[in-house]
């Protein structure tokens, strides 16, 4: 079962690489980009019998390593079964 | 006094630990691979700079899992002396024996540089050697190192006088142009609640003799080597 988890870092905490991005678009012209948050994005391939069985391991695997959670939350997606393949 | 210098795959400062204590203070040392479950009966625990694991994921992130970690773990819980540089301070902070985390620098650049580290309190092994307010000159190497932690955590790590390095200039003085990474209230390392376990961004193991450009972090190694001869181990 293929699944996708978006980290990001949370709202409160500035982001440089995002900040840094954002100023390079101004420098270039695209003044209507009026913000920038970089983040992670990773795809899973899980076995497991059910969708909600993979979405249990990938959320738990989420937060115990992809994302560390005092600075970043995230977000998972897990395809319906016979989906994306 | 026994030092263990854990030794991740990526580790660059692993040796300038280990060369501190063995030549320049004369202190048995002995380097542990990550791999490993027991650090020998060490006195002492250093998870030293460099880049494990590449940084892949997030800077110490890999690291935290290796076998080793439940020794340090156990160590740390024990009150052995611990010291997180760089880093090691980066694994500390992911592994939760010390509150926060990093991140990018806040000008996205790596600074390799020296910068002035102040002394906030020497009631920790690590700063037995130091007066507080001492500004000690400490070469930084780092990307990732501008301290974060939620405001209530800040609020606490203060109050328990647990921020122990400050960035500072010349005069000793807290400002915006000395802090070289955004790190909150100029943060450079803090220690445990118990005050055994400690990380820092600056490198004092590269600055432990004056040929290298600076020896004042000496001190920091040194202070260990007094804190254990005065209290004992508490293995």
């Amino acid at each position: 079962m293929k699944a996708r988890v978006f980290v990001t870092l949370k709202p409160s905490e500035f982001d440089p690489q995002g900040n840094t991005i954002a100023e390079a678009l101004h420098s270039l012209g695209y003044d209507a980009v009026a913000d920038v948050r970089q983040g992670k994005y990773f795809e899973l391939d899980v076995r497991a019998g059910s969708q909600a069985e993979a979405e249990k391991v990938v959320a738990d695997v989420a937060s115990k390593v992809l994302a560390n959670p005092v600075i970043e939350s995230f977000r998972v997606e897990v395809a319906p079964d016979g989906g994306s393949r | 006094m026994k030092c263990a210098v854990v030794v991740f795959p990526g580790s660059n400062s692993d040796h300038d630990a280990y060369h501190a204590y063995r030549q320049v203070l004369g202190q048995p040392a002995e380097l542990v691979w990550h791999k490993d479950t027991s650090l020998n009966g060490a006195d002492m625990v250093i998870l030293p700079g460099g880049f494990s694991h590449g940084d892949y994921l997030r800077t110490g992130a890999i690291a935290r899992f290796s076998p080793i970690m439940k020794a340090v773990a156990e160590a740390a819980a024990a009150g052995t002396p611990v010291l997180g540089i760089c880093n090691g301070f980066q694994i500390l902070l992911e592994c939760g024996l010390l509150p926060g985390a990093m991140l990018r620098n806040r000008d996205v650049k790596f600074h390799c540089e020296y910068v002035g580290v102040r002394v906030e309190h020497a009631d920790t092994p690590f700063t037995t050697r130091c007066t507080p307010g001492q500004v000690l000159r400490l070469p930084i190497a780092h990307g990732e190192g501008n301290y974060y932690a939620p405001a209530d955590v800040i609020d606490m790590l203060e109050r328990d006088r647990r921020v122990i390095f400050r960035y500072v200039n010349d005069a000793g003085e807290t400002t915006e142009r000395s802090n070289p990474n955004g790190s909150i209230n100029n943060i450079a390392g803090i220690c445990s609640e118990q005050r055994n376990v400690c990380g820092l961004m600056p490198h004092p193991e590269r600055a432990a003799e004056a040929a290298t450009g600076s020896g004042d972090g000496i001190v920091v190694l040194a202070s260990v080597v007094d804190a254990l001869a005065t209290h004992g181990t508490v293995r």
